[in-house]
């Protein structure tokens, strides 16, 4: 699972849709049985896909994410990118390219905050079906 | 301004104004496609500039390419007038160039001599330059549709003639590229390779933009939504297929198209509890749902309702809790496909930005289809019905757009449609498309 997609999945169980805390799924709490494993993948740069999902990202959340995932690189405010082709523009929009795209989470668990509910990444394929009794 | 032809497919007719449509509006260009017909291969337009021409049609799937005007008329004589009127002042452009000339007969053929009489019959153009045949500066092309007598079904006579420059040709040569004959990864439920691409056309997939398949399977709509240029999201209830085999799966399927950069990520996940979250925008849903034929239309849940009414989780012999052991598989069960598309338009007006779009496949039994089966809601507008015709049963690919949010004058919340759901797809399928026997009264 890309980081990216860390940034858009919260809780699948229903009740924890109206608590803010069932997003975003946290990486706090690995388990023995499934250890955290990242991987680089290079992934070709594309200026128009990050410059059009950045207004898409919840900025907050992906601090929270990258800090549990021991990066702390990221200023505290969404930069603001008026011109993405523009020079000085460029290196920023690689760098989160690189965060992103180019981050694979291959193995670990997702928490809700709001309910306790774990999810497991596995292959780099993150689970998000929920067991009988936590189906409304 | 000018006239332009452009040569359709004779496939798939009924998709093909519906593609040309997308393609105009993804590319914002003003051209009127009234005169489309489907018995005929020639579709007549008018654009702006030789720019436009060649953005209509090179992601074209079911056009073949675009031809300048330079002559249109039912008889060769009036054609040549056509040309002679018509293009008289251009000529010495053309005068040096290397060039070749093309015949292409619809519903006709021409042996090798009377196709040197036709070339030979433009003569008064004085073309000067080197005749090429492989990557010639200009292609020169004659286009004949015959049409079957009224008076003789043995004879065909010609309808129309036109003389025309070659301006670009469509993409319709790479659905070899992505045959399901020749992709390492796929099952029973792959979607055709041709329908895919033309799907994602329709749907805007695009470079910068997000497309989701929320049925992933193997994968086939997620690979076409990328060959355009999209960053595509799929996910599945179904695991196994998801995952695949370890050298035989989505991700590497991906590598065979040298695709992999445009593939964002799958997961596993029951759409009727999507991990999405509610306020994540993505610009195209491109996909075609269970029908419950091949394989069962089901949902997270218990068929037993009472099951897990204390909502506690189930417990093993030793204590353990059951949903906690690597081998679980949590229960499903069945679901009604109407209700399965009303959950996806649902989730489409939520999720889609502005304009996006929603392209989904669904099945309809032939007697007994009208427009009021066709599911709607009130913040998606459906701008395309397209007919793929089997036997006993078709399958209709319907096209929504998310209505932009600002221009719905009430602020109202998304809501999900509430209805009744009677006999679905899979039911009428099972009984062979019989007539339900009237019960006496």
């Amino acid at each position: 699972m890309k980081l990216l997609t860390a940034n858009f999945v919260q809780c699948t169980v229903k009740s924890c849709a109206s608590s803010k805390d069932c997003f975003p799924l946290h990486f706090d709490q690995q388990s023995a049985e499934m250890p955290l494993e990242l991987a680089h993948e290079d992934v070709d740069f594309n200026v128009e896909f990050i410059a059009n999902i950045l207004p898409r990202i919840e900025w907050r959340a992906l601090i929270t994410t990258t800090r549990e995932l021991g990066n702390n690189q990221l200023p505290e405010e969404k930069p603001d990118i008026v011109n993405p082709h523009a020079e000085e523009n460029l290196q920023l929009l690689k760098d989160l390219h690189t965060l992103l795209l180019e981050t694979q989470i291959v193995q670990g668990s997702m928490r809700c905050a709001n309910c306790g509910h774990i999810y497991f990444i596995r292959d780099s394929i993150p689970n998000f079906l929920l067991p009988g009794h936590l189906v409304q | 301004m000018r006239d332009y032809v452009i040569l359709l497919a004779q496939k798939h007719e009924s998709f093909r104004k519906s593609e040309l449509e997308s393609l105009a509006v993804l590319f914002n260009i003003n051209v009127d496609l009234s005169s489309h017909s489907e018995q005929s291969p020639l579709l007549f337009v008018t654009l702006e500039s030789e720019i436009d021409a060649k953005k209509l049609i090179q992601r074209s799937i079911l056009a073949r390419s675009i031809y300048e005007v330079w002559g249109v008329a039912s008889t060769f004589a009036d054609l040549h007038k056509s040309v002679k009127a018509n293009t008289h002042y251009e000529w010495y452009n053309y005068k040096e160039c290397s060039f070749k000339f093309d015949i292409i007969s619809f519903q006709h053929t021409r042996t090798k001599e009377e196709q040197r009489d036709i070339i030979e019959s433009f003569a008064y153009i004085n073309f000067e330059g080197p005749i090429r045949m492989k990557k010639p500066d200009q292609v020169f092309t004659v286009i004949e549709e015959y049409e079957i007598s009224k008076e003789s079904s043995e004879r065909s006579e010609l309808k129309t003639v036109c003389f025309g420059r070659l301006v670009a040709d469509s993409q319709r040569d790479i659905i070899d590229k992505y045959d399901l004959k020749k992709r390492k990864y796929i099952g029973t439920t792959s979607f055709d390779a041709e329908l895919a691409l033309i799907s994602a056309n329709i749907g805007l997939c695009d470079k910068g933009k997000i497309a989701y398949d929320p049925f992933a399977g193997t994968g086939s709509f997620l690979v076409a939504a990328s060959h355009f240029g999209a960053l595509a999201l799929g996910s599945d209830i179904d695991g196994r297929q998801i995952r695949g085999k370890s050298k035989n799966n989505i991700t590497t399927n991906y590598a065979q198209y040298s695709l992999s950069s445009y593939f964002l990520d799958t997961f596993i996940g029951d759409f009727t509890h999507n991990p999405i979250r509610q306020n994540f925008l993505i610009d195209a849903i491109v996909c075609d749902p269970p029908y419950g034929v091949r394989e069962g239309l089901k949902v997270l849940g218990s068929k037993n309702a009472e099951r897990y009414a204390d909502r506690l989780p189930t417990l093993l012999q030793n204590g353990d809790m059951s949903h906690l052991r690597p081998d679980y598989i949590p229960p499903k069960k069945p679901y009604h496909f109407d209700a399965l598309l009303d959950d996806l338009l649902f989730f489409a007006a939520l999720h889609l930005t502005d304009n996006g779009r929603l392209c989904c496949w669904m099945p309809t039994a032939n007697e007994e289809y009208g427009e009021r089966n066709i599911p709607q809601h009130p913040d998606l507008l459906l701008v395309s019905n397209c007919v793929q015709e089997f036997s006993k049963w078709s399958r209709r690919l319907l096209v929504y757009v998310r209505r932009p949010r600002k221009d719905l004058s009430s602020h109202h919340n998304v809501t999900k449609m509430t209805r009744v759901y009677t006999e679905q797809f899979r039911d009428k399928y099972f009984r062979g498309f019989s007539k339900l026997e009237s019960k006496a009264i």
